[in-house]
């Protein structure tokens, strides 16, 4: 058995599965010579022709350009540039309908040319004296981008570093009507083949396949002569059918290797250039004659002349029937592209790009227009004629039924939109379509997946620097607590902690039947304490005021909490301005009921409100604790600074127990206790502060935080274990102070 | 100036799903003739009936889902349906018969499946094993050939025993039924059944006047008639060669087996291809695509499974001819055949190194 490359070199052709025979009708253009057209006098610049991005810009509206100048930048490696097609004035830069299947207006320069037709500077290369990256950033430069189809940029297909094995030159023009390539290479097939001595220097291939179809007898031959000094060039004559100018079929036509689903042709060390790309290099490296114009086949019965043209980038495709004579006819079809692949135009301003092979402009007794769609009698030509091996009919069922596993499963992604199926569908269904809305569908799901995806990472993210943040506060809190047990030691003093003991009791005793408690009750409380805080807020404001004299940083952790979530700003105000009243309050009732204790703790009211806010919106909770965190810290530091006497150890003792007790099995008391002990730590902890024994407030953030947890998570029995937790560190906390 | 918008492709070979029955229903012409000549005319009669009833129940059963009834009538299904099921069926059997089956296989197997393509049966078939099971006995009153009638039958005569159980000259279908010697003829694989549960041998039972030459006197004719018709479909790439060849070849294999190991019970490959309906079955009745596999590999599958039902349900099982619950069966296993027999997608790699 003969290696791969011998069979390849003694002339073996393959086969691929499916295509279909339908009629040529090239007779119409490929004997005549290619017309040049005259210069019209618009030309529609669309900025992006091919796959990628477009290039900055680099003229502006009333510039006057040159043929060859560069409008465009190559920017980006994925950009190529856009030309001057000849030399005239900018008019605008509008956007205009595209060459596209969509027709959606696109960014578009119109060039009003002078009929000089004036050249830029050029400068020649000799491609074998100069290195490989002249060479592609020439290419680069000169626009090109694939010819045949999709328009890829060809600077990144030849700079491959891969090492490449066999350079496929596409000849085949398999769809009906085109001869445009035909005309190219019977009439320039010695620049054909510079181009490809430029790609063989770039990529190094083993052999280069010329591939042409066996209805192409002039251009075979015409190839062939100017391929004869090359060893390695090889013509290869296919069998006419459709799809055999697909580039995955051609590479099974020429070399029986498949190119592996979801890789590219270089991944088995193949590449694939098309001959007018080829042409077009050669012009480009030996001449300085970037992308300008190409040929376009321009056929149809409604014309009287029908015939290849050579027709400058960005004529409208008015100008190219009108110099062929075209007659409309009603319910007239203008394609851009092949019957099988192309597309209809909506109206003839769709200026010519460097993809654009063919304009057809049939009758409609040529081409007739679907008739109507019967139902699928299962009868398989379909895949008898799929290039790809599909299943169409399955395709066409799981489109129907919008199932994208199943679809999945039938590898609709593999499907190369050939229309081969719904050619020879005899129920007329117009399979393509549906397999078009079906991959947009999947798109549009997958890119609704990624969103979630990410929008998951995220919080997921969010979530463990809060947690790594919480711990450390905790770390934090722990060396402080251990400090300050050394100073207790050392002053001893206990006057403070016995006032603390005794506060703390007498709340506990107003503030346990809170929940019994009835709404009108809560209500007058909470008016009542609104009243105190309006009372208290204008003292506070003379507090701040010296506290800010004595603290001037306490302003910036408050600051970046509110900027963590610039998105819910809104949220994080509200939340901020919630806590902050419950804190003023809290201070402020604190100050008012130190002597006559009988009063009733508003604060469990407006903490339930707190809570309930959370509630609302797990983010703002989140916020909430952000919040609180920055607070603490703030506190923190006023504690390192003023070095507070000894703190009232005993006093956790008492909230603890608080806690403990409202651990019912019952979701919402949960929150409510927690709530409340939050309410009441925090309480404590301002009413500390402002007596300059701070150093419980931080628990009270910490009990703060893991209630907000709680409610992030939304689940009754996390808050409920949340709250425990919380318990339980308070409790450890006070332990280790009381030791 | 507008133009019209259309997706591609922008063009479409002419073959339509119409022009493929119709076709299908021609290529069965030289197998009707063959019916008609050596059988009597009852076979004409059977597919007018079965023809006006099939278009009747088909614009019934559209007009009340609502949908367009002539373009759906002129997709020729039902007209196919119609004479798939005539060309089945004893040629006099009384006229009831053949509509209740069309109107069966059109109203029930097709269309409340959800219309052409979407019935999982093969609608002929489902009415001819519905008829086979409720009307056993005018299912099994095949005339001996008209070579072998006792008395001969007018297109007059078609008509009047098929709608009033007499030939107009007044012989009823039993009558008819019996040969020149005054015994009554059955179909040869009938008369051979009953010959080998009579414990002859088969070389004794094939030595009755029904048989001719391998197969059976007419039978022969018809098969070969249909074989040519079906040969002609696959030139014309109408239907695929895949499963009429799994078919034949599947049950030439397994008769040709059987009858080695036992040469007196089992009758040999030709006499299985020639006789009863098996080109029929395999050309036009198994290459019905909505029902078959519509995989390559799977048609071969499909086609091989029904060869061994009919040969399996023809030697061992209670019917004399088993096409009909073949195709039923293999129809039932369609779903299951196309999943495991997916093609592999280009650039994928064959489903057994996925594992
Ligand atoms: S060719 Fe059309 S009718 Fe036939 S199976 Fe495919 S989709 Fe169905
Ligand atoms: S359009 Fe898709 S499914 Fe249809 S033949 Fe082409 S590759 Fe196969």
């Amino acid at each position: 058995m003969p290696g791969l490359f011998q069979q390849i070199q003694a002339g073996k052709l393959w086969d691929f599965h499916g295509g279909i025979h339908p009629p040529g009708r090239k007779e119409q253009t490929n004997q005549k010579p290619i017309a040049v057209l005259p210069i019209p006098d618009r030309l529609y610049l669309p900025l992006r022709q091919h796959i990628g991005v477009a290039g900055q810009l680099l003229v502006k509206v009333g510039d006057r350009v040159l043929k060859g100048q560069q409008l465009t930048g190559a920017d980006n490696s994925m950009a190529v540039p856009v030309h001057a097609p000849t030399s005239g004035t900018v008019l605008s830069i509008t956007p205009h309908t595209s060459p596209h299947p969509s027709a959606l207006p696109e960014l578009t320069l119109v060039l009003e040319p002078d009929g000089l037709d004036e050249w830029r500077q050029r400068e020649p290369l000799n491609f074998l004296t100069c290195d490989n990256l002249t060479l592609l950033s020439r290419i680069q430069d000169s626009g090109i981008a694939g010819m045949g189809g999709a328009g890829f940029p060809t600077h990144i297909k030849a700079g491959l570093t891969q090492p490449v094995d066999y350079l496929i030159i596409n000849a085949v023009e398999c769809e009906p009507y085109i001869s445009a390539d035909d005309l190219l290479m019977q009439e320039a097939a010695t620049t054909i083949v510079k181009g490809i001595d430029i790609l063989c220097r770039l990529l190094n291939p083993k052999a280069v396949l010329i591939g042409i179809e066996d209805d192409k007898p002039i251009a075979a031959a015409a190839m062939m002569a100017a391929c004869s000094q090359r060893e390695h060039y090889y013509v290869r004559v296919v069998p006419t059918k459709y799809p055999s100018g697909g580039e995955k079929q051609l590479i099974q036509l020429l070399t029986n290797k498949e190119v592996p689903n979801g890789r590219r042709p270089a991944d088995i060390g193949i590449v694939m250039q098309n001959v007018g790309t080829a042409f077009a290099i050669a012009q480009a490296v030996l001449d300085d004659h970037p992308l300008l114009s190409r040929i376009v086949t321009v056929a149809g019965d409604t014309l009287n002349q029908p015939q290849n043209v050579l027709a400058l980038l960005g004529t409208p495709v008015s100008a190219l029937l009108d110099a062929c004579g075209f007659q409309s006819q009603p319910q007239q079809r203008v394609i851009m592209g092949g019957p099988m692949m192309g597309f209809t135009l909506p109206d003839l301003s769709v200026p010519v790009v460097k993809t654009t092979n063919c304009v057809l402009a049939p009758t409609a007794q040529e081409l007739p227009a679907a008739s109507t769609e019967m139902d699928c009698i299962r009868c398989s030509a379909c895949a008898d004629a799929c290039p790809a091996s599909l299943l169409p009919q399955q395709l066409l069922w799981y489109s129907k039924a919008k199932d994208s596993d199943k679809l999945n499963e039938y590898n609709l992604a593999d499907c190369i939109e050939c229309g081969a199926c719904a050619y020879v569908c005899p129920s007329e269904i117009p399979l393509v379509q549906y397999y078009r809305v079906a991959k947009a569908d999947i798109r549009e799901q997958q890119r609704e997946a990624l969103k979630a995806e990410q929008a998951k990472a995220r919080f997921e993210a969010r979530n463990a620097r809060l947690e790594q943040e919480k711990q450390e506060r905790q770390q934090r809190n722990q060396q402080l607590a251990a400090a300050r047990q050394q100073q207790q030691l050392a002053s001893g003093a206990n006057t403070a902690v016995a006032d603390a003991l005794a506060r703390i009791k007498a709340k506990q005793a107003q503030t346990a039947p809170a929940d019994e408690r009835n709404k009108e009750q809560i209500l007058a409380e909470r008016e009542l304490k609104k009243q105190q805080a309006r009372d208290y807020q204008q003292q506070k404001a003379q507090q701040q005021q010296a506290h800010q004299a004595t603290e001037p940083h306490s302003g910036q952790p408050e600051q970046t909490a509110a900027t963590v979530n610039t998105d819910s700003k809104a949220a994080a105000v509200a939340a901020a301005i919630a806590r902050a009243q419950a804190k003023k309050a809290a201070q402020a009732t604190e100050q008012h009921t130190t002597e006559q204790q009988v009063m009733p703790t508003p604060d469990t009211g407006k903490g339930n409100e707190a809570v309930v806010s959370a509630e609302a919106d797990p983010r703002k909770a989140a916020i909430a604790a952000a919040i609180a965190r920055a607070k603490a810290k703030q506190q923190t530091q006023t504690e390192n600074e003023t070095s507070a006497p000894p703190a009232a150890a005993g006093t956790v003792d008492k909230p603890t127990a608080e806690s403990n007790s409202a651990a019912p099995e019952d979701p919402r008391k949960a929150a409510v206790a927690a709530a409340l002990a939050r309410a009441k730590a925090k309480k404590q902890a301002s009413a500390e502060a402002t007596e300059q024994t701070a150093p419980l407030a931080t628990e009270a953030v910490i009990a703060d935080k893991v209630v907000a947890d709680a409610v992030v998570t939304e689940d009754p029995r996390k808050a409920a274990i949340a709250a425990a937790i919380a318990r339980a560190k308070a409790r450890k906390q006070a332990d280790s102070e009381n030791s | 100036m507008s133009f019209k918008i259309a997706s591609s492709p922008h063009q479409h070979n002419q073959r339509s799903t119409a022009h493929i029955m119709r076709l299908v229903a021609l290529a069965c012409l030289p197998g009707i003739a063959v019916q008609a000549v050596l059988f009597g005319y009852g076979v004409l009669i059977q597919l007018v009936l079965a023809i006006v009833t099939a278009w009747l129940s088909e614009a019934l059963i559209l007009k009340l889902r609502g949908k367009p009834v002539l373009s759906r009538l002129k997709d020729n299904s039902a007209l196919l349906t119609a004479v798939l099921l005539a060309i089945a069926i004893p040629p006099y059997a009384p006229w009831w018969i053949i509509v209740i089956g069309t109107a069966f296989a059109i109203i029930m197997v097709k269309q409340l499946y959800g219309g052409l393509g979407n019935n999982l049966f093969n609608p002929a078939m489902a009415a001819y094993v519905l008829l086979l099971v409720s009307f056993p006995l005018q299912m099994t009153q095949w005339l001996p050939p008209l070579s072998l009638q006792s008395v001969d039958l007018t297109p007059l005569d078609a008509v009047c025993s098929i709608f009033t159980h007499y030939s107009c000259s007044g012989f009823s279908l039993p009558q008819l039924q019996a040969n020149i010697d005054g015994i009554t003829m059955a179909t040869p694989l009938d008369t051979l059944r009953t010959d080998l549960s009579r414990g002859l041998t088969l070389d004794e039972s094939l030595s009755r006047p029904v048989f001719f030459a391998f197969a059976g006197t007419g039978w022969l004719w018809l098969n070969l008639a249909y074989l040519a018709g079906g040969l002609l479909l696959i030139q014309q790439k109408i239907i695929s060669w895949r499963i009429p060849l799994a078919v034949i070849a599947s049950l030439f294999v397994l008769s040709a087996i059987a009858t080695l190991a036992a040469p007196d019970t089992i009758a040999g490959p030709l006499f299985h291809l020639f006789s009863g309906g098996t080109m029929l079955a395999a050309f036009f009745i198994a290459t019905d695509p909505v029902s078959a596999s519509t995989t390559n590999k799977g048609r071969l599958v499909y086609g091989a499974l029904i060869g061994l039902l009919v040969f399996l349900i023809r030697n061992f099982g209670g019917y004399p001819d088993a096409y009909a619950f073949a195709v039923l069966l293999a129809n039932m296993a369609v779903p299951l055949i196309d999943y495991y027999t997916r093609p592999r997608t280009y650039g994928h790699r064959p489903r057994s190194e996925l594992k």
